[in-house]
């Protein structure tokens, strides 16, 4: 299926734009999206003012595994140990639409031309709001980038922006998804061990809150991801339901000799319009809240490092561009979390405690001195440095939460009212009318 | 100038007077009562009948009655009136699963939901029994009313002999009907089943459809209940002071709408869906009386044919010369053909009884389904009234996060 979307033209989801502090230096959108078969190929559009390129204004086609190469390219620089990087978009999942559409066109005599035509129209609606949501998720993924101060400045990003030709990245084999997950264990391990280590005390007050408030954050924000999807699915099978009772009322006005005629044909109308009602219902409370949600739990995800394998994430599942498989197995560290952040601070300040203790013995001993000081002083200074930047990070990631929520809150409460105002207004237009009727 | 005719009122007058939409009785069904203990329990519901009508001898009296009560009073108005063309509105159906949980004792929503829509059904039936002019005479009916004791019913219990066999006749009327091949004189008749062939088959389809909607209701308002509850946890692990109440709110709204949705499933069952089964049922009843007519021609037509049959065999004994055969041969002739034009007065009489009774019934039935369409729309429209009340009343909430 062949699917063109234009930017302007239609409205995007634009749920998890962040506020981009009016530096028009570099600004990146994703200008349009083609579906293709298998792929979906993204034109990313840079416009900038940015010497470093030939162009003040250029585009390059990109497909989602290049997005997860720059993702993990961010992640596997040590940099950038000390700050947040954002999320990977998920991988464009039209599985489910896809196979919706097939078990439709397999027929089913049972349903009339017409609600199948319905039915129809409903799949392929679902299927364009998936379909720009994916588009949201990548291009939200490059503003992200481009308005951190840092990471905008990352060479791989260039090229990520510029380069004209494919970029050759294939997803990771086996051995390196192995490599990856074995990598995570051992650091949740080793989290796991820093932190039940006696003598390491958290010297800072507000990491020790932090880390409190992100395990049950999580945990929490996790729960109310899933049900406002469930409500979310809820709506809609309400709103489909609206097809057959629509179709029925339509046959049996039809049908009909005396006044109920118009009645029923009325009743037909309404429930096509109450239905189509309904849908947005569902789907700007899948927009302002459910996504909203999960994006923020993806962000906030922490490993289960003491409660065991737990992180299967069905709603919203974080395939998170082959760096880790299914999501499931013994706390799964994602190297752009901030929980991951605060385990990378911990590591240091262990490291640090570690050479603090080197030192004293080479002290004692008299030997290798020099080495073990400047070892030290390296220590130290990585320590304070992911500590500062660490703290600058956490506190970014709450205001951008606190402000994504209240826009979201407000849109969708907004949109709420629009769409029950619409459907008072249909319900008392047909009621005059058939209360009109002799 | 001609003297006042006085006469006293006929049943036709009386219908007349019904029709013309002057009908002053009213019938509630409440208070459901469990009576006994276990397997031998039942529910005892209070009807109460508010009425003006002369034929009562007060204007509002109640009486205690059970579901096996109610049952008992449409099996005999069927017995007397379903044959002669008369669409007797058909009693709620039996539930033996149901009752069992409340005869068990069950104190869970279930039960009390089964009762409830026991009770409503019970009422719905007891009042399109009262707007029914000639059923409204009847004295079974009267007596169902108005008397403190009845007489157990004992032929309508659940798998009792008399059921099982009236499960075998309703079997082989339905062999009958098939081979009934009736020359049909009037156009209008076959019309009309058609129409009512139709009307059914929607309208299990509407009702189909309608029992999805009320299900996933149900679902959407079990699942904001959920939502509102892990809105307000998040809401307590927010360290955002602006932004946990918001959360806070946002679960109470939920909560509110949680509420909603489930009195909407209420209107959607109630309102919706018990109109449509009912109908369906009621359907099946003026089919009923179709195939009655079908029965009645099936009579007359077989006893023209009996009565050819004897004026042969007279005509046989007339050219066998046997006088005292002759004689018999022309009492059954006699007899035969005061059947015959029995059987025709009541083939003629059932037709006419149909014909003003599908008119009535049409006549209710535009009526019933108007006034619940609004009453229906109306409900939706409070939904959405209250939906907004409430955002409207989150909105400056969510503008406080700062």
């Amino acid at each position: 299926m062949e699917e063109h979307l234009e930017a302007g033209k239609e409205s995007k989801p634009s749920s998890m734009s962040p506020d981009l502090q009016g530096d028009s230096s570099l600004q990146v959108e994703i200008s349009d999206a083609v579906s293709e078969r298998d792929k979906v190929k993204f034109t990313v559009q840079t416009k900038s003012c940015v010497p470093h390129f030939a162009r003040t204004e250029f585009s390059v086609v990109r497909h989602h595994e290049e997005f997860i190469w720059l993702h993990n390219a961010y992640v596997e620089n040590e940099e950038y140990a000390g700050l947040i990087i954002p999320p990977a978009p998920p991988r464009p999942d039209f599985e489910a639409s896809r196979e919706k559409l097939q078990k439709l066109g397999e027929g089913d005599s049972s349903i009339t031309r017409e609600e199948l035509a319905k039915m129809k129209e409903e799949l392929e609606a679902e299927y364009l709001a998936i379909f720009k949501k994916t588009v949201a998720m990548h291009e939200v993924f490059l503003q992200r980038l481009a308005a951190h101060p840092t990471l905008r400045r990352d060479h791989n990003f260039f090229v990520f922006l510029e380069y004209g030709q494919d970029l050759s990245v294939r997803g990771k084999n086996r051995k390196e998804l192995l490599g990856g997950f074995l990598r995570n264990i051992v650091k949740s391990a080793d989290e796991a061990l820093i932190t039940g280590m006696s003598g390491l005390k958290e010297v800072d007050d507000f990491f020790e809150h932090e880390r409190t408030f992100l395990l049950e954050y999580h945990t929490r924000i996790r729960d109310a991801c899933l049900r406002a999807d469930r409500v979310m699915h809820s709506h809609k099978c309400l709103a489909d339901d609206y097809i057959p009772i629509s179709a029925a009322l339509s046959s049996l006005g039809t049908q009909e000799v005396n006044q109920l005629k118009t009645s029923f044909l009325k009743l037909a109308e309404l429930f096509e319009r109450l239905r189509k009602l309904e849908g947005r219902v569902a789907s700007d409370e899948d927009l302002k809240l459910s996504d909203m949600l999960r994006y923020y739990l993806r962000d906030s995800q922490a490993a289960k490092v003491r409660g065991g394998p737990r992180a299967d994430l069905r709603a919203g599942a974080t395939r998170e561009g082959g760096q880790v498989g299914k999501g499931r197995g013994p706390g799964i560290l994602c190297p752009c979390r901030p929980q991951d952040l605060l385990y990378r601070r911990l590591r240091a300040l262990a490291d640090y405690e570690n050479a603090n203790k080197t030192l004293d013995k080479a002290r004692t001993r008299n030997r290798e001195v020099r080495t073990a000081e400047s070892h030290q002083q390296l220590c130290c200074q990585r320590f304070e440095r992911l500590s500062d930047s660490a703290k600058q990070e956490l506190m970014d990631f709450r205001s951008r939460r606190v402000s994504s929520f209240r826009k979201n809150l407000i849109e969708l409460a907004e949109l709420e009212l629009k769409h029950a105002k619409a459907s008072t207004l249909l319900l008392r237009n047909t009621l005059v009318i058939l209360k009109g009727e002799p | 100038m001609s003297a006042p005719v006085i006469f006293d009122r006929s049943r036709e007058e009386i219908e007349e007077e019904a029709n013309g939409d002057v009908f002053d009785i009213e019938i509630g069904v409440s208070d459901p009562e469990k009576v006994g203990d276990g397997m031998n329990a039942y529910m005892a519901y209070r009807v109460t009948t508010k009425t003006s009508l002369s034929m009562f001898s007060k204007s509002e009296f109640s009486v205690k009655r059970r579901f096996s009560d109610f049952l008992g009073l449409h099996s005999k108005l069927a017995s007397k009136y379903l044959h002669v063309g008369y669409i007797v509105p058909p009693a709620p159906e039996k539930s033996i699963v149901g009752m069992t949980k409340v005869k068990v004792g069950k104190e869970d929503s279930s039960s009390t939901e089964f009762v409830e829509k026991r009770r409503a059904a019970l009422e719905r039936y007891l009042q399109r029994t009262v707007k029914h002019p000639t059923l409204l005479q009847d004295p079974d009916l009267r007596q169902f009313l108005e008397s403190s004791e009845l007489p157990r019913a004992v032929n309508t219990q659940a798998l009792s002999g008399a059921g099982i066999l009236r499960m075998v006749n309703k079997a082989a009327d339905a062999v009958n009907k098939m081979t009934i091949k009736m020359n049909e004189s009037d156009a209008w008749f076959e019309e009309k089943q058609q129409q009512f062939e139709n009307l059914d088959q929607q309208l299990r389809k509407l009702h189909a459809s309608v029992e999805a909607l009320v299900c996933h209701r149900k679902e959407l308002s079990a699942n904001t209940a959920a939502f509102a509850k892990s809105a307000a946890m998040l809401g307590n692990s927010e360290d955002h002071t602006a932004l946990s109440r918001a959360l806070s709110q946002l679960a109470e709204v939920e909560e509110k709408i949680d509420q909603l949705h489930q009195e909407q499933a209420f209107a959607d069952f109630y309102m919706f869906s018990e109109l449509l089964s009912d109908y369906i049922r009621l359907i099946a009843a003026v089919k009923g009386v179709f195939d009655h007519r079908m029965k009645c021609w099936q009579k007359w037509e077989d006893a023209q044919i009996t009565l050819l049959k004897k004026r042969e065999t007279e005509a046989k004994m007339m050219v066998a010369n046997k006088p005292d055969k002759i004689q018999q041969a022309k009492n059954e002739i006699r007899e035969w053909e005061a059947k015959v034009q029995q059987g025709e007065r009541d083939f003629e009489q059932i037709s006419k009884t149909i014909r003003k009774e599908v008119g009535r019934f049409e006549k209710q039935r535009v009526k019933d389904f108007k006034t619940v369409i609004i009453k229906y729309l109306e409900s939706l429209v409070q939904t959405q009234q209250q939906l907004i009340k409430y955002w409207e009343a989150f909105l400056p909430e969510a503008k406080a996060i700062a």
